[in-house]
Formats: structure tokens, C-alpha cells, sequence
């Protein structure tokens, strides 16, 4: 390359190993994350493979030995210039209305290798500018160059092909189909991308100049992937994030709940300050504003007036690692109690979370793998997984089983879907890995037979993408699903969980029976580093979510604290936390906004700074701990989730917190006492700030630990309350056979869009949860008497939503699904907490 | 419209040529325009279902090429050649002619209907200058008043050109021994039934 010897990786592009070698070449089209097109020719470089050198484009010629490469010669400079002057022919050169000017390739292409001047004295060809081509995203099409990026990542990388380009020659043009929208859950990435200023998206547009916003590199929170972002800042305000390309995670891509979630932030609703009211109904019920002092000293007022077991904690996944430890040590350690759940009965027990041999996103794509998705649709709830997923199975020869409750975004890459129907689950599982293992019969013809096989061909090293079902469903069908599949030979495990900083919740100890370091309670004796640093431990175990709900409802609990939480949309039984939030004496809640619980039930209101706003560390769903970083302040006086801890502790115990005054200090804390947070170290963290830090896979609870050992997680003292199963599923009658004639299945699992309290504050999103459906197999429509498309009251045994009812040959005959939290039909409302079915009927409206 | 009962069973048969539905694409689009005079979006949604494309792929491949029409035409799509041969002969004023007659701007339609007129470049019928296209069938060296007549005739019924939609013959017989084999390449197993043939015959 320009005369000296380079080393090349075998087919690597030209374009790619001059870029390590130090050597740009400039580029429009070429992204090293998409397959390369040669659209734009900006690239063109002269090789000479033997026959003399000539103009090649770069991001197309694989390397070859002894290739010859001119990147700087006369004939190079001359072919790169003409071709910007060609692209400018039909460009607007409208720079200073345009976001893009400032950080346009375009733009600093052409200062650096194109020429000054034009010579096209003609007409430019005109659209109307900009176009909407989707709620967020707009497009001007006279600024567009035709690289192909969108529309490549569009049909490759998301597999939403709603944008092409339509028309040929000088009449080319990016566009979606007549009224189809570019309605892809991807779509912010296409802005990200595009080297002009051709699409903009809604809540960047006209905000700032790129040289005005400050950038820090953080973790995307929306969901427990961990994506990796650029959080971008001006005048202290977040206006844009971007995908961040971490290698191992995200590929630079992010869905545009995670790109977009940040406008919730910006809320004017956001919480400024605490808030107190003396009562939920009747007079003063109004909230009023409070200094923290008044509103710390009246929940320490009512910790200390109450018994340890009186008081319960829900939630805990908005926070960082950092803030979960401090929760986790005040709820545990200062007011010892363990009724602490970070998951709403809606995830999978944490001893087996914590227990089960883990699998990064790495080996699940690992080109030539298998993959068996027992869980929800991973477009759904874990978007980028999905992308992820997505591109090794259509690239790398990925192969994926699924068990799901109804067709996924991947179902028609699969090379097997298996769907039980509510209730058989865990013995089509049992089934499965029977007839994987050699242990059932097998040689028949059935599906299970051939996805088994696929199993059996791929050998050891199965992994298997587990996540709760539909949540119609009680968890326990998880527990022995996972316990069937752990049967498997050397199978690992990627656990779908749904909610932000889950993991890291669960490795603080934010669970009943835990503590942090996937300890059990039960086991943490009196020399270890943890009784030095807390005053206490709890006597007894706790209750997870359901049971203190129930609790709750009974008048047992007094303090009940939200921890981010809103169990009146989340918790899967909608009735069950309206008594408990409505039973519990004293309900604190600490968030962002005023969520439906905390407006129901809350008398303490206390204002915490969200996810840009406060430094921490994130630990996403393959244990990968990164860091999130503070870019602005938070609103008025809202604090960051650990110093309301912090301050809690030190009311109830003064001195507990000594030296825990900044998140390094809590993180050095955790590492003390936590032989799985050891690697956490500040070096580690800041030598790989953009992969992270990898927590090896097991622990107390791990391979010879508890789950494993026992099935369930043995735990010493009598469980108070604890949830008990429902009646083994796998031993249970299918529930097809006694159901009613006109009755089925209820399903229900969550999208991407819902009426979740974040989105509902992001105006760029808010529109986007779709309206209630009620969606049933087309060959139960004879057993109705009610046409599809017509408004239809979905009743169960507990209550009834309003939705429309549609056919969908990707639920399971019998059964009928619904949206989790559609706007004004939220799911929850039609489930008792631990049925094993829930039977419901639809009548017309 | 979307597609009739009998070019939906057709359609079915199109597809059945191919080793992958979505070589069927084009095939499909000709069969649509020839249904409707031109590509409606309820026939390119369904196009796209059968091959397995979305609507905008669809869209997007079918206006690379000039001959598929979005807007409804008239009965009959006259193609004007302005190109450098016609030019020479006269083709700008023939065109020029052929809109003063009609009444319409170039890309317009007759208000009857009846006709569209168009502006070509090169047909690649250069030595036949003056020429322009009628649904897509050639007429060479023509003159104003050959115009006239020419459109006179086809107003009187007594010359008639096909629908322009029509163009492509996308119906075949073709008997099974003489397929080239529809099975997508990654599947084939066998080599296609009249290689196998030809190579039998080759050795018999
Ligand atoms: S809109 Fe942007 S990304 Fe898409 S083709 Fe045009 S220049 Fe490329
Ligand atoms: S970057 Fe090589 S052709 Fe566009
Ligand atoms: S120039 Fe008219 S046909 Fe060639």
C-alpha cells in the first residue's frame, strides 16, 4: 500500500485493511457492518493485481497477495474528486439548515478530497422536503446520494424492507410503499448511518449543532441487553443517543426505544423534588412538595416503627449496579428484612438465573451454533438480540429451535417453532429433551422428533435463550422448563430478561433469599466479609413479589417501598396489587414520574435522577458489567437512586455507610464482599470501557450450587409465605381438553411499544403502542359467533378488557392472545396470580 | 383491483416455474398490468405476497423499468421518438403534432381516455426515423399525416393494437420432461430431467 508492505487479513476488503493500516479512504456506502454494494464509488483507489494498475472501488476488491495499492496517486485523487463533484450535482449545498452540517461525510469528504468549485450551471432536481416516512423519521430526498445504506440496513440488518429505492437513473429515489410507513422498530439506526443529512429523525431535528453537544459513552438501560450508547448533551440537556459499536453487544445498532427512550427524561412531568401526602383518599390527598430532609425522616419515621418482616421492597432494575448494592444493604443489612423482589412475578426465579451455566450473546451466534429459544420474541423484548440473532442465523448458519408460545419475529427463520399451548409447556419441553437425549422415543414423525433432532446434530453446546412465556403463564413453568433443558448435554443458558438492569439486580441480592454475589442468605456465616459491613442480616426469609402483595392485601405490611416499580401495570395480577398497594399502610415510591402505583397508593414520593443523570455500572443479561455515566443533572433536587439509600441507612444506623460516598467507593464495597463482583475493578472498567467487564458465569447458586443440586433452591428456615408452585405443570391434563366451547387460552406476552410509564412520556413513542387486540388462531373463527375486526370485551374469571379481535395464524388453535399493556387494556387485569391457565371468553361490545 | 380469480390461478402456475417464488416477481407485475392497464398498489401488495417481497420491494423493482406504469393510461400508449435519428427526420415536430392534435401535454391522456402520449428516446428503430410506438408496436417514417390516419383508425375501430399491459407473453405450456427444474440450486439433488434426457440421447 503506497509502497509499503501491509498485512491483510484472508478476504478481508481493501477498503478495511488499509483503515488498520492507518490509511482512510474516503466512503459513502461501504459499513463495515453491512455487505458491501459499491453504490457511491468514492473509495476508488488504483490496484495493480498483475496486469498494471488501474481504479478499483476499495470497499468491493477482497485483498490479495502482492496486491499493489496507490491510495494517493494522481489518478486516485482525480477519480475520488470527480466523483464528489458527480454526487454534488443534484445536492442542495443547503449545509446551514441542514442537522447533519458539522458531521456530514458529505460535507467533510468533499472539503478534504473534492473539489471547490462546480461546474454544473443546471437545474437540480427538486422534491418536496422533508417527507415522513415513519412517525420518527424524515427523509429529504434532494439530499440524498443514493448510498444504499438505509435501505441495505433495512432489508439486511433489521429485515424490514419498507424502504427501497424506487425509479432508475436520475429519477432514483429512496421511498416506502404507498401509506406503508418504514414502521420498523430499527428505524433510528438508518439516521444514524446515512453519511448526508437525508434522513433526520423527529427529536433531533433542529435541536443543535454537532459541534455544540458533549458526548460520554454509556449503557442503554431500556432494556437488559446493555446496548452500548453515545449519550450527547448540550446545555445540559440529553438531545441525542446513539448506537455505540461494541463488538461483543450491540454492533452500533440500538432499536429506537432504546435510541428514543431518553426523551422521557426531558419530561417537564419528571419528578423535581419529593413528595408528600397525608392521605391516599379522602382530605390531603393531594400530593405537596417536600424538602428531603421532612420526606427522608418520614420513611425512616416508618421503618423504625415498624418490625423487619413488616416491610417489603419491589423493583430495583431501573438502578445501577451501584444504587441495587445500596438498596440491597439498606433493605437487608440496616432494616433486615428480605422481602425484596426486583421482578414483578413477570421474570424467572433468580436463584435460576443466577444458577444456570451462562451463555454470552458471542456463543449464541457463534456461526454454524443451534440456538433453542424458550422464552417470549426476542424483537419484542430484546430488539437487539434480536438483530443480533437475526444476522447469524440468516449469515452464519445459525440454527434456531423455538418454543414459544406464539409466532416471534424469528419464526420464519426457524428452523423448527414449537408452540404449546398454555399449560403444556414445561411437558412439550420435558418431551423435547427426552427425545434430544435419547432418553424418550423417538424416530416418529413428529415436530418434536425433528426439532430434537436439530438438537442432537448440533451436539454439545446447545444455547438455549430462556425467558418467562406468556405471563397468562406462572413462573414456575420457566423453573421447570429450565430444569428439563439443563438436561441437555453442556448446554448454556442466555436468559431473556425484560426489565433494565435485571441482572444486576439479582447479583445485588435483590431477591428474596439472596444477597449479593448470588449468595444465599441462609449461607452467609459470621466470618464473612458481608457481616463486617453490614449491621445486620434478616432473620427469616422473605417474600417474593406475589406473596407480599398478598401480605399487603391482608394488612401485614406497613412500609412498602416501590423501587421504581408500578405493580398496577407490571405485576401479573392486576387485582392482587391494587389490595396490596391498597393494604399497605405506608407505600414509598422512588421514580422518576408519579406511576399509576405511586398515584394510587404512594404517601412518599421521592424524586430519583434517571439513567443519564447519575455515574454507575450496568450489568446486562450475560453478566457483562459496563459503565453508565452522568451527562446532565437531574431535575430540581432528584437525587441518584444510592444516596437515598445511603441516607436511609445512615437514619436507621448512623455510620453504616461510612466512606460510601461515591459510586467507586460502593463498587469497592461490593468487590470486598462479593467474590462474583471481584473483577470489577476501576482498571478493568476503564481498560475495556466499550466491552466491559464479562462476569464469569456461576457462583454460590452456580453449577454445583443450589439450583443445580436440588432442583429448587433448598432453603434452610421456613419460607414465610413463599409462593408455592401450582401443581407441577408437566404432570397436568392438557387444559385444551376441558376447555369450555366457547372459552380459551389466554397468552400474553409483551411488545416492544406498550403503555409502559416511560413511553408515555416519550412523545416520539407515544403514539406507537399498538390498540388492544385480541388475536386468535383463523380456524377458531367458527367456534365464535363474532366477526374478526369488530369490538370485542376479552372476560375471564377476574375481569375483562376491551379489544378488537383479529385472526393470526401464529397463536396456537385454542388459544387467544393479547397484548400485555395495550393503552386503556392492560392484560394484567384478566389474570389471577399463580393459575396455571387463565380460560377467558370474548363477547362482542 | 387486486388479482381476478383466473390471474390468481395463473399466478400460481407462474410461481410454479421458478425455484424461488420471488423470481416470479416481474412475470407477476406483466400479468397485473395486463388485469389493469397499470400497477395498482392492491395488485403490488398481493404480488408481493405470493413471491414473498414487501409491497415497497416490489414497488421499488417495478419502477426501475419505464414500461410499468403507476397511473392509469390511455387505451392506447403512444411513445414518441425524439432521439437523435428522429430528430433529424423530424421526430420533435411530430410530437409536437401529435400533442396539437390530441390535445394533451407530453405524458398527457385524451380526455376520452384514448390516448397518452409520450416522449421516447432511441426505440433502436433509428433507420425507420420519423418512428414512434403504439402500445409498444413499432410504426417507421411517419409523418404528420400519417399520424392523423393512423389515429382516425384506431378511433374507427378499424385498426386495433393490443393492450399495452399485455406485452409480455408470460403464458407457457412447457411439458414436464422439458422443465429446467424448479427446485431452488441449494436443494437440487439431481441434475434437471432433460439434461438427463439429452444426455441419454447423446450416449444412445
Ligand atoms: S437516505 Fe441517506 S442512507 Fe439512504 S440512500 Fe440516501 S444518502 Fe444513503
Ligand atoms: S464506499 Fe466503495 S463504492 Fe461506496
Ligand atoms: S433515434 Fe429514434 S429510433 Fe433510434
Amino acid at each position: 500500500m503506497d509502497g509499503a508492505a501491509v498485512e491483510a487479513r484472508p478476504g478481508e476488503m481493501l477498503i478495511a485493511a488499509c483503515e488498520r493500516s492507518g490509511t482512510y479512504i474516503p466512503r459513502f456506502c461501504y459499513h463495515s457492518r453491512m455487505s458491501p454494494v459499491g453504490m457511491c464509488r468514492m473509495c476508488l483507489v488504483e490496484v495493480d493485481t498483475g496486469r498494471g494498475f488501474g481504479l478499483q472501488p476499495s470497499c468491493m476488491v477482497p485483498v490479495s497477495e502482492g496486491m499493489k495499492v496507490s491510495t494517493d496517486s494522481e489518478a486516485s485523487k482525480k477519480a475520488q474528486d470527480g466523483v464528489l463533484e458527480f454526487l454534488l450535482i443534484n445536492h442542495p449545498l443547503d449545509c446551514p439548515v441542514c442537522d447533519k452540517g458539522g458531521e456530514c461525510p458529505l460535507q467533510d469528504q468533499t472539503m478534504a478530497y473534492g473539489p471547490g468549485e462546480t461546474r454544473f450551471v443546471e437545474e437540480k432536481r427538486h422534491f418536496p422536503k422533508p417527507i415522513a416516512i415513519s412517525e420518527t423519521v424524515f427523509l429529504d430526498r434532494e439530499r440524498c446520494i443514493l448510498c444504499d445504506r438505509c435501505t441495505r440496513f433495512a432489508d439486511e440488518v433489521a429485515g424490514d424492507a419498507l424502504i427501497h429505492f424506487m425509479g432508475r437513473g436520475n429519477h432514483t429515489e429512496v421511498n416506502t410503499f404507498t401509506d406503508e410507513p418504514f414502521a420498523s422498530y430499527f428505524s433510528g439506526n438508518t439516521v444514524q448511518i446515512c453519511p448526508v443529512g437525508a434522513l433526520t429523525a423527529a427529536p433531533y431535528r433542529f435541536k443543535a449543532r454537532p459541534w455544540d453537544l458533549t458526548e460520554t459513552l454509556s449503557t442503554a438501560w431500556v432494556d437488559s441487553l446493555g446496548s452500548r450508547v453515545a449519550v450527547q448533551a448540550s446545555r445540559n440537556r440529553v438531545l441525542r443517543v446513539l448506537g455505540a459499536d461494541a463488538d461483543a453487544v450491540n454492533w452500533g445498532w440500538l432499536s429506537d426505544k432504546e435510541r428514543f427512550g431518553f426523551e422521557a427524561l426531558n419530561s417537564a412531568e419528571r419528578l423535581s423534588a419529593p413528595m408528600l401526602r397525608d392521605a391516599v383518599d379522602g382530605d390531603n390527598r393531594e400530593f405537596r412538595q417536600a424538602g428531603w430532609g421532612e420526606a427522608l425522616e418520614a420513611v425512616a419515621g416508618a421503618l423504625r416503627a415498624t418490625s423487619p418482616e413488616r416491610v417489603a421492597v419491589l423493583g430495583g432494575a431501573r438502578l445501577t449496579n451501584e444504587a441495587q448494592y445500596m438498596w440491597a444493604k439498606l433493605a437487608k443489612g440496616v432494616v433486615g428484612t428480605d422481602n425484596v423482589d426486583a421482578q414483578l412475578g413477570d421474570g424467572l426465579d433468580p436463584h435460576l438465573v443466577l444458577g444456570l451455566p451462562r451463555a454470552t450473546i458471542e456463543d449464541a451466534c457463534r456461526p454454524g451454533g443451534t440456538v433453542l429459544l424458550v422464552g417470549p420474541d426476542p424483537k419484542e423484548e430484546l430488539p437487539t438480540l434480536y438483530l443480533r440473532l437475526r444476522h447469524a442465523i440468516v449469515n452464519d448458519g445459525v440454527k434456531l429451535v423455538e418454543v414459544t408460545p406464539h409466532a416471534t419475529g424469528l419464526s420464519h427463520l426457524a428452523e423448527h417453532s414449537l408452540r404449546p399451548s398454555p399449560g403444556t409447556t414445561a411437558r412439550l419441553v420435558a418431551e423435547l429433551v427426552d427425545a434430544a437425549t435419547g432418553s424418550g422415543p423417538s424416530g416418529d414423525d413428529s415436530e418434536i422428533e425433528a426439532a430434537a433432532r436439530s438438537l442432537r446434530e448440533a451436539g454439545e453446546g446447545v444455547v438455549v435463550v430462556l425467558g418467562r412465556m406468556s405471563l397468562a403463564e406462572p413462573a414456575d413453568v420457566g423453573d421447570a422448563a429450565a430444569r428439563e433443558l439443563s438436561r441437555l448435554p453442556s448446554a448454556r443458558f442466555l436468559p431473556a430478561l425484560r426489565r433494565g438492569n435485571l441482572m444486576g439486580a439479582l447479583e445485588a441480592g435483590l431477591a428474596p433469599g439472596l444477597v449479593p454475589g448470588r449468595m444465599q442468605l441462609e449461607d452467609v456465616g459470621d466470618g464473612a466479609s458481608l457481616a463486617e459491613s453490614w449491621p445486620r442480616l434478616p432473620d427469616s426469609l422473605g417474600l417474593d413479589a406475589t406473596s407480599v402483595l398478598r401480605a399487603a392485601a391482608r394488612g401485614d405490611i406497613d412500609v412498602l417501598v416501590l423501587l421504581g416499580s408500578d405493580p398496577l401495570n407490571d405485576f401479573v395480577d392486576r387485582d392482587l396489587a391494587y389490595r396490596g398497594l391498597r393494604g399497605a399502610a405506608c407505600v414509598v415510591a422512588v421514580d422518576l414520574f408519579v406511576n399509576d402505583s405511586a398515584s394510587l397508593a404512594a404517601g412518599v414520593v421521592l424524586a430519583a435522577a434517571g439513567p443519564t443523570e447519575c455515574d454507575g455500572t450496568f450489568t446486562n443479561v450475560e453478566g457483562r458489567v459496563s459503565i453508565m455515566s452522568r451527562k446532565v443533572t437531574p431535575p430540581g433536587t432528584a437525587r441518584a437512586d444510592w444516596m437515598i439509600a445511603a441516607d436511609l441507612c445512615e437514619r436507621l444506623e448512623p455510620g453504616s455507610t461510612s466512606g460510601l460516598d461515591s459510586p467507586q467507593a460502593i463498587r469497592a464495597e461490593l468487590a470486598q464482599i462479593s467474590q462474583a463482583h471481584a473483577p470489577i475493578t476501576e482498571d478493568a472498567l476503564t481498560q475495556n470501557p466499550m466491552e466491559g467487564v464479562l462476569l464469569a458465569g456461576t457462583g454460590a447458586t452456580g453449577e454445583a450450587g443450589g439450583w443445580r443440586r436440588s432442583g429448587r433452591p433448598t432453603m434452610g428456615r421456613s419460607p414465610v409465605g413463599r409462593t408455592e408452585p401450582a401443581t407441577g405443570p408437566a404432570g397436568r391434563e392438557d387444559p385444551l381438553e376441558e376447555l369450555p366451547e366457547d372459552g380459551f387460552l389466554l397468552i400474553t406476552t409483551r411488545t416492544m411499544y406498550d403503555d409502559g410509564m416511560m413511553l408515555r412520556h416519550c412523545p416520539s413513542s407515544r403514539g406507537l403502542a399498538p390498540a388492544a387486540t385480541a388475536r386468535i388462531n383463523p380456524a377458531d373463527t367458527d367456534r365464535i359467533d363474532i366477526d374478526v375486526s369488530t369490538a370485542v370485551r376479552v372476560v375471564s374469571d377476574f375481569g375483562h378488557i376491551e379489544a378488537t379481535l383479529a385472526t393470526d395464524s401464529g397463536v396456537p388453535a385454542g388459544s387467544l392472545r393479547v397484548d400485555w399493556l395495550a393503552p386503556g387494556a392492560p392484560a394484567n387485569a384478566l389474570i389471577a396470580a399463580a393459575t396455571d391457565v387463565t380460560v377467558v371468553s370474548v363477547e362482542a361490545r | 383491483m387486486t388479482l381476478s380469480p383466473a390471474n390468481e390461478a395463473l399466478a400460481a402456475e407462474i410461481i410454479g416455474w421458478f425455484p424461488r417464488p420471488r423470481s416470479a416477481l416481474i412475470p407477476l407485475l406483466h400479468l397485473a398490468q395486463a388485469q389493469d392497464g397499470y400497477l395498482t398498489d392492491e395488485a403490488m401488495r398481493r404480488v408481493g405476497e405470493l413471491v414473498g417481497a414487501t409491497p415497497a420491494e416490489v414497488k421499488g423493482t417495478a419502477g426501475f423499468y419505464e414500461m410499468f406504469r403507476f397511473e392509469p393510461v390511455g387505451t392506447y400508449l403512444v411513445n414518441v421518438c425524439t432521439n437523435i435519428s428522429c430528430l433529424l427526420w423530424g421526430g420533435e415536430e411530430l410530437l409536437e403534432h401529435a400533442c396539437e392534435s390530441l390535445d394533451v401535454e407530453v405524458g398527457g391522456t385524451t380526455d376520452d381516455g384514448m390516448f397518452t402520449v409520450e416522449e421516447a428516446e432511441c426505440v433502436a428503430a433509428c433507420t425507420e426515423a420519423p418512428c414512434l410506438q403504439v402500445n409498444y408496436r413499432y410504426r417507421g417514417r411517419v409523418s404528420p399525416a400519417d399520424f392523423d390516419r393512423l389515429i382516425e383508425d384506431l378511433r374507427a375501430g378499424r385498426t386495433s393494437i393490443a393492450g399495452h399491459g399485455v406485452l409480455a407473453q408470460v403464458r407457457q405450456s412447457i411439458p414436464a420432461d422439458r422443465l429446467a427444474g424448479v427446485v431452488p440450486p441449494e436443494q437440487a439433488r439431481e441434475a434437471p430431467v432433460w439434461l438427463a434426457r439429452n444426455e441419454a440421447g447423446a450416449s444412445g
